[in-house]
C-alpha cells in the first residue's frame, strides 16, 4: 500500500496532467454547451503543455543558462565543467511555446465558430441547435 | 508468336465508339458501326490459320501484378468463342437496324456505344490469357450490357436491371474475386494453361469449394439457382437479347466456365477429385429443370430464355464429361446453340415488328403471313432440339458419343430426354403456325412480312445453321483442337 | 537547385498564401493565378523528389533525400526526409490539390466572391501543411504542421453558406484538437525515453528499449491520436458531417487528402519510428487492430447504405476505406501493407473523382440529394463519365486502380488467413456496388421516365464549364492509367519502401 503511494506521490505531475486530461475530456464529451466543450479542448492542451514542461524539469536544477565560468572563455571551454543534471532540459519548454501558440490559434478559430454557431442558431446549446436543424 | 492482332480486335469496336457518338446522322453512325463490325471480323479470322496449326498469339498490355498480366492469348477454344461473336455481331448489326428504326426506339446512339463496348470485352474475354484479364473484361461486359438490357428506361426495365446486376455483379465480386484471390495464393500465377495450375496446390476440400465459387460465380452461364436473371433480361429489345443472351453475355459465361474448368483446374486434377461427376450433376438438373419450365412458357422470348439455359448447361456437361469426344461437342455447341438460338431471336423479333405480338397463344396460323421467318424458326427450332439437317445435331451427337466415352449412361438419358423436352416445346409452336385450321388462324393469308433488314439476318443464320452440319469448319477443327490439347490426347 | 526541392515544396506555397492574403486586398483577381503558380511548383519539386529517390539506389544510402532546414544537422536541427514512400504522397497530394484547384475556380469565384482572398490563402496553407506533414521527419514538427493543416480546414469548412456547417466544423475542431493533442502526448513519451524528436534518430534508439511500458504507452497513444484524425471507426463520428456540409471546393480537397495523408503518417510510425519488429512482433495488437477495422468497413459500408444525400454517402465510403488502409497496414504482411500503401494513392484519387464530379452536379444543379441526380446522365453527360469512372474505381472494377490496391488488401487477407478481413472487403465492394447503382439508376431512369409516358418537356443538356469538366476527365483517365501502371509502381516504389524495412 505505501509502495503505491509513494510511487502515486513520486509521479505526481502524471497523475496531475491525467486528472487535467480527464476533466477536459469529460467538458468535450459531456457538456452541452459549446463554449464549456471549447474550454474543455483548453484545459486538454494545457494538461498535456504541462506534462511536458514537467518533464523537463528536474529536482534541485535551475534554469539552463550557463553564468561564464571563472576563466571568463566562451561556451565551448566551459562545457566540460558543465554537469548536465545541474540543468532543466529546456527543449521541451521550448516545444511548448509552439504548442502554446497553436492552443491560442485553435482556441481563436473555435471561439470564431461558435459565433458564427450562435449567428445561425441563435444558441449555443447543443440539443437546442440539434433540435432546430431537425425541424428545418 | 508475339502479335498485337488480338489487342486489334479488342480495341477495334471501342475505338469506334466516340466516332458513334460524334456522328451528324443515323446512316453515317450505323456505317461506322458496321465497318468496325467487318474489320473486328477480319482481324479475328485473319488469326485462324495460324491457330489451326498450333500456334498461340500473345501479346502483353501491361504488367499489373506480379504472375497475372493484362495479356491476350489465342488458342484454339478463345479463337472459336471470337469467331462466333465476331461474325454474328455483323448479322446482328444489320437486324438493329431494321428493328431499331422499324419500331422507331429512342437513344439509338446509346445503343450502338454500349453494343460496341459489350463486343469489346467479349472479344477480350475470348482471347484472354490468365483468369484476372477474364476477370477485367468480364466485369466490363457486365456493366456495359446494363444500358443494353433497360434500354426501355420504364419501370420493368428498372426492376429487370436491378435483377440482373444482383446476380451478375454479385456473383462475380462475392464470388469469382476470391476464388480467384485464392488461386493466385495457392499457385502465385493465374495464367491459363492447358494442364491447369492448381494441381497439386490445396487440399481436396478446397478445391471443390474453389470448383462451386467458379461455377456459380459465373453467373451469366445461368445455372440454376443463379439463372433468374435471364428471363428477366428478356425486357431488352430483341436484337439486344439476340446477340448478347444467346451469344455474347451468356456464352461468356460458360466460357468463362469452361476455361476455368480446363485452364485453370485442369482435366487431370478434376478426374482425380472426381469433380467432373459434379458438375454433370449440376449441369443436368439445369438442363432438366429448365426445360420443364420452358414448356409452361408462353412469352416467346421467356420461352427462348429459358431454352438457353437449359442449352447452355449442355456446354458445361460436355465439358464436365471429361471425356475428349464430350469436350468437343459442348465446345462445338457453343457455336451451333449460338447460330441457332439467334435465329429464334431474330425470328421473336422480327414477328413483333411486324404483328405486335409476343406471346406463343397469338401466334396461330402466323406460318401463312410470315412464312419466311417461320421456316427460319422451324430450322433453329432443328437445330436446338439436336435434329438434322441442322448442325445442332453434331454437337449433340458428340456430346452422346462424349458420355458413352466416359461410361456416364444417365447422362446420355438426360441428354434424350432433354431433347424431347426441347421438341416438346418447339414443335408445337411451328405446328401451329403453318398448320392450324383455316378457321383459328389470326392473321389474314397474306404474306406480310418484317423489314428486309430484319428477315435477311435470320434467313443467313438459318441457312448458316444448316450449313454447319455438312461443313462445320473451322469450328470442327477448332473444337478438336480444344479437346486435343486439354486431354492432351 | 534540385537539392531544394524539399525546402521549396514548402516555402513557395507557404510565401504564396502569404502574397495571396495581401492580393486580396489589392486585386482579387491576382489570387487565382498566385495560387496556382504555387501549387504548380509544389508539384514540380515533388515530381523532380520522386525522380531522384527513384534514381537513388536504396542499397547505398538507402534511396532517402535528406534536407536540412537551417543547415542544422539533425538530431538538432528539423531535418525533412524524402524516401520513395513519401515521394509518392508528395505527388499524389500536389497533383489533386493543383487539379482541385483548377477544376473548382468558377465555383469558387462565385460563392466565395468577397472572400476569395482569404479563401485561397487557407487553401494553400492547407496544402503546404498537408505537404510539410508529409516531408517532415521531426515528430514535433509533425504535430506543428498537423495543426496547421486542421486549423485552416476548420476554417475552409465553415465558410460556405451551409447551414450546417459552422457546427460541423466546431465538432471536427474538438475532435481533431484532441487528436493532435493525443499525438503530441505520444511524441512526449518518445522524448521522455529517447530524448530525441528525429523520427530516424528514435527508430535507431528505440530497439534497446522495446520492452519498455513508456515505448508501449507512447505508441498506443501516438495510434489513438492518428485515427482520430483519419476518421477510424469508431473515432469517426465527425467526418461525416464536416466533409457533407463543407462547401464543394473544400471537401474534393479534404475528403481525398486529409484522411489518406494521416494514414500515410500512421504508415511512417508503423514503419519508420517503431519499426515492424516492435509494431508486429513485440506488440499483440496486431489482430484486434485488423478487426477493429473489418468493424470499421463493415459499419462505413451499413451507414453509407443509410445515408440521406449523396455526399453523406460518399464520407461514410471514406470512413470504409480509412478500414481499408488500417486493415491493410496491420495484416503485418508485405501484400496487405503493399495494399494499403496503394490505396493511398489510389484513394485519394477515386475520393477526388467523385467529389470533383459531385461538385460540377452542386454546381449546376445546386443541391446534392439523390432526387437532384435524376435525369443528370442526359443533362450533364460528362461530368457522370468521370463520375461513373470514380464509382467503379471505388467499387473495384478492373482496370481502376482501386481494383489493384483490394487486390492486394484481399491477398495480404488471405496470406494472413484473416478470412474476417477478407469477408469484409468482398461486402464492402458489393454494398458499394449497391450504393453507386443506386445513384445510377436515379440519374439514368429519372426524367427520361416523365419524359417517355407523360410527354413533359425532355431535359436539355447544361453541363459544367469545360474548366470544371477537363480537370475530372483528367481524374477518370488517371484512375484507368495508374491501373494500367500498377505494377510498375509497386515495383518500383512500394516495394523498395517495405524491403527496406521489414518483412516477410
Amino acid at each position: 500500500m505505501s509502495e503505491i503511494i509513494s510511487s502515486v506521490v513520486a509521479h505526481y505531475n502524471y497523475w496531475i496532467y491525467i486528472a487535467l486530461m480527464m476533466i477536459g475530456l469529460y467538458a468535450v464529451i459531456g457538456k452541452k454547451n459549446l463554449i464549456k466543450k471549447i474550454i474543455g479542448v483548453n484545459i486538454f492542451q494545457t494538461a498535456i503543455i504541462l506534462f511536458y514542461v514537467s518533464i523537463g524539469a528536474k529536482k534541485g536544477a535551475t534554469i539552463p543558462i550557463i553564468h561564464h565560468g571563472p576563466g571568463g572563455g566562451h561556451h565551448e571551454t566551459t562545457a566540460s565543467v558543465i554537469e548536465a543534471s545541474q540543468y532543466m532540459n529546456p527543449l521541451p519548454h521550448v516545444l511548448m511555446l509552439t504548442a502554446i501558440v497553436v492552443a491560442v490559434a485553435t482556441l481563436g478559430v473555435a471561439l470564431a465558430l461558435a459565433i458564427k454557431v450562435y449567428n445561425q442558431y441563435g444558441t449555443l446549446e447543443e440539443d437546442e441547435i440539434l433540435s432546430r436543424i431537425r425541424v428545418r | 508468336m508475339i502479335s498485337i492482332k488480338p489487342l486489334l480486335a479488342v480495341l477495334v469496336s471501342l475505338l469506334v465508339v466516340p466516332i458513334l457518338v460524334s456522328s451528324r446522322t443515323p446512316n453515317v453512325r450505323e456505317a461506322w458501326t458496321f465497318a468496325a463490325a467487318s474489320a473486328k471480323f477480319l482481324i479475328v479470322v485473319s488469326m485462324v490459320p495460324a491457330v489451326l496449326r498450333g500456334e498461340q498469339l500473345v501479346y502483353t498490355v501491361a504488367q499489373v501484378i506480379p504472375g497475372a498480366p493484362i495479356a491476350f492469348r489465342v488458342d484454339p477454344l478463345g479463337m472459336l468463342f471470337a469467331l462466333v461473336a465476331s461474325s454474328l455481331w455483323i448479322v446482328t448489326t444489320a437486324y438493329s437496324i431494321g428493328y431499331m428504326r422499324g419500331l422507331g426506339e429512342h437513344g439509338q446512339t446509346r445503343y450502338f456505344c454500349f453494343f460496341a463496348i459489350a463486343l469489346s470485352s467479349t472479344i477480350g474475354v475470348a482471347f484472354s490469357a490468365n483468369l484476372l484479364t477474364l476477370y477485367l473484361f468480364y466485369e466490363i461486359l457486365s456493366l456495359a450490357t446494363y444500358p443494353l438490357v433497360t434500354h426501355h428506361q420504364d419501370a420493368e426495365a428498372r426492376v429487370s436491371g436491378r435483377k440482373y446486376l444482383v446476380y451478375i455483379l454479385g456473383t462475380s465480386i462475392g464470388l469469382v474475386l476470391p476464388a480467384m484471390l485464392i488461386c493466385y495464393h495457392l499457385s502465385g500465377t493465374l495464367a491459363f494453361s492447358d494442364q491447369g495450375f492448381l494441381a497439386g496446390t490445396g487440399p481436396p476440400q478446397l478445391m471443390t469449394i474453389l470448383l462451386f465459387m467458379f461455377v456459380f460465380g459465373f453467373a451469366k452461364a445461368a445455372i440454376l439457382p443463379f439463372h433468374g436473371w435471364l428471363p428477366a433480361a428478356m425486357v431488352a429489345p430483341t436484337p439486344v437479347s439476340a446477340l448478347l443472351h444467346a451469344v455474347a453475355v451468356v456464352k461468356v459465361g460458360v466460357f468463362s466456365i469452361v476455361r476455368v474448368l480446363t485452364g485453370v483446374f485442369g482435366i487431370e486434377l478434376l478426374s482425380w477429385l472426381n469433380l467432373g461427376t459434379i458438375v454433370c450433376v449440376i449441369a443436368s438438373c439445369t438442363i432438366l429443370i429448365a426445360s420443364l419450365i420452358a414448356l409452361s412458357q408462353d412469352n416467346l422470348k421467356r420461352l427462348l430464355a429459358f431454352s438457353t439455359i437449359g442449352q447452355l448447361s449442355y456446354i458445361i456437361l460436355g465439358v464436365g464429361l471429361l471425356s475428349p469426344k464430350g469436350i468437343t461437342g459442348g465446345v462445338l455447341h457453343i457455336a451451333m446453340h449460338a447460330f441457332g438460338k439467334i435465329t429464334l431471336f431474330f425470328c421473336a423479333g422480327a414477328i413483333f415488328v411486324a404483328t405486335g405480338k409476343r406471346n406463343i397463344s397469338e401466334m396461330v396460323g402466323i406460318g401463312r403471313r410470315m412464312p419466311v421467318t417461320m421456316t427460319a424458326f422451324f430450322i433453329g427450332a432443328l437445330s436446338i432440339t439436336g435434329l438434322p439437317p441442322a448442325g445442332g445435331f453434331l454437337s449433340k451427337w458428340y456430346l452422346g458419343l462424349g458420355t458413352l466415352q466416359a461410361d456416364q449412361i444417365t447422362m446420355l438419358v438426360v441428354l434424350l430426354v432433354s431433347s424431347l423436352l426441347n421438341a416438346a416445346y418447339f414443335m408445337p409452336i411451328v405446328y401451329r403456325a403453318f398448320f392450324c385450321p383455316a378457321e383459328m388462324a389470326m392473321f389474314e393469308n397474306r404474306v406480310q412480312e418484317a423489314p428486309a433488314f430484319c428477315v435477311v439476318p435470320l434467313v443467313l443464320t438459318a441457312l448458316i445453321s444448316i450449313i454447319l452440319l455438312f461443313y462445320p469448319e473451322p469450328f470442327f477443327s477448332l473444337a478438336r483442337l480444344v479437346a486435343q490439347g486439354v486431354t492432351g490426347g | 537547385m534540385s537539392s531544394q526541392y524539399p525546402g521549396l515544396l514548402i516555402i513557395v506555397p507557404l510565401l504564396s498564401a502569404l502574397l495571396i492574403s495581401v492580393a486580396g486586398w489589392v486585386n482579387k483577381r491576382l489570387c487565382f493565378p498566385i495560387a496556382v503558380v504555387g501549387l504548380s511548383v509544389a508539384l514540380y519539386a515533388s515530381i523532380g523528389l520522386l525522380l531522384r529517390v527513384l534514381a537513388a539506389d536504396p542499397a547505398l544510402d538507402g534511396g532517402v533525400v535528406l534536407y536540412r532546414l537551417g543547415g542544422w544537422d539533425p538530431p538538432w536541427g528539423i531535418a525533412y526526409y524524402v524516401d520513395r514512400l513519401n515521394a509518392l504522397v508528395l505527388v499524389v497530394v500536389s497533383v489533386s490539390a493543383l487539379l482541385n484547384l483548377i477544376a473548382t475556380k468558377n465555383d469558387v469565384r462565385e460563392s466565395f466572391s468577397t472572400k476569395i482572398g482569404a479563401f485561397y490563402t487557407l487553401y494553400i496553407l492547407l496544402v503546404t501543411g498537408l505537404l510539410g506533414i508529409t516531408v517532415t521527419g521531426d515528430a514535433f514538427n509533425l504535430y506543428v504542421l498537423l495543426e496547421i493543416t486542421a486549423l485552416t480546414g476548420y476554417g475552409l469548412i465553415a465558410m460556405g453558406g451551409e447551414y450546417r456547417a459552422p457546427l460541423a466544423s466546431l465538432n471536427y475542431v474538438y475532435m481533431g484538437t484532441i487528436g493532435a493533442c493525443f499525438y503530441l502526448l505520444g511524441v512526449g513519451y518518445l522524448y521522455m525515453i529517447t530524448g530525441s524528436l528525429n523520427m530516424a534518430d528514435i527508430a535507431s534508439i528505440l530497439p534497446g528499449l522495446y520492452d519498455s511500458k513508456v515505448v508501449l504507452a507512447a505508441f498506443v497513444i501516438c495510434m489513438v491520436g492518428v485515427w482520430l484524425k483519419m476518421g477510424f471507426f469508431p473515432l469517426h463520428a465527425w467526418l461525416p458531417n464536416a466533409y457533407t456540409y463543407a462547401p464543394s471546393a473544400v471537401s474534393s480537397l479534404i475528403a481525398p487528402l486529409m484522411t489518406k495523408v494521416m494514414i500515410y503518417v500512421m504508415i511512417r510510425l508503423m514503419l519508420t519510428v517503431f519499426t515492424p519488429e516492435f509494431t508486429f512482433s513485440v506488440l499483440a495488437l496486431q489482430t484486434s487492430v485488423v478487426w477493429l477495422a473489418v468493424i470499421a468497413i463493415v459499419m462505413g459500408s451499413i451507414l453509407a447504405l443509410g445515408a440521406p444525400d449523396v455526399k453523406k454517402m460518399l464520407t461514410y465510403i471514406i470512413v470504409a476505406e480509412v478500414g481499408y488502409m488500417v486493415g491493410g497496414a496491420w495484416l503485418g504482411n508485405r501484400a496487405g501493407m503493399t495494399g494499403s500503401i496503394l490505396h493511398i494513392a489510389n484513394d485519394a484519387l477515386m475520393t477526388l473523382c467523385v467529389f470533383l464530379a459531385v461538385g460540377n452536379v452542386v454546381y449546376r444543379v445546386k443541391g446534392y440529394g439523390f432526387d437532384d441526380l435524376r435525369g443528370i446522365f442526359v443533362k450533364m453527360p460528362f461530368t457522370m463519365i468521370g463520375f461513373v469512372a470514380g464509382a467503379f474505381s471505388i467499387i473495384g472494377v478492373p482496370p481502376t486502380c482501386g481494383f489493384f490496391s483490394k487486390w492486394y488488401l484481399i491477398s495480404g487477407g488471405i496470406e494472413a488467413g484473416h478470412y474476417g478481413f477478407v469477408a469484409a472487403l468482398v461486402f464492402s465492394s458489393l454494398i458499394n456496388a449497391v450504393l453507386f447503382f443506386k445513384l445510377i439508376e436515379v440519374g439514368y431512369y429519372g426524367s427520361e421516365d416523365a419524359h417517355h409516358h407523360h410527354g413533359t418537356t425532355p431535359v436539355s443538356m447544361a453541363e459544367a464549364p469545360v474548366s470544371m469538366v477537363v480537370p475530372l476527365l483528367i481524374v477518370a483517365g488517371g484512375l484507368i492509367a495508374v491501373g494500367l501502371y500498377t505494377g510498375d509502381i509497386v515495383a518500383r516504389i512500394i516495394d523498395p519502401v517495405i524491403a527496406q524495412t521489414i518483412m516477410d
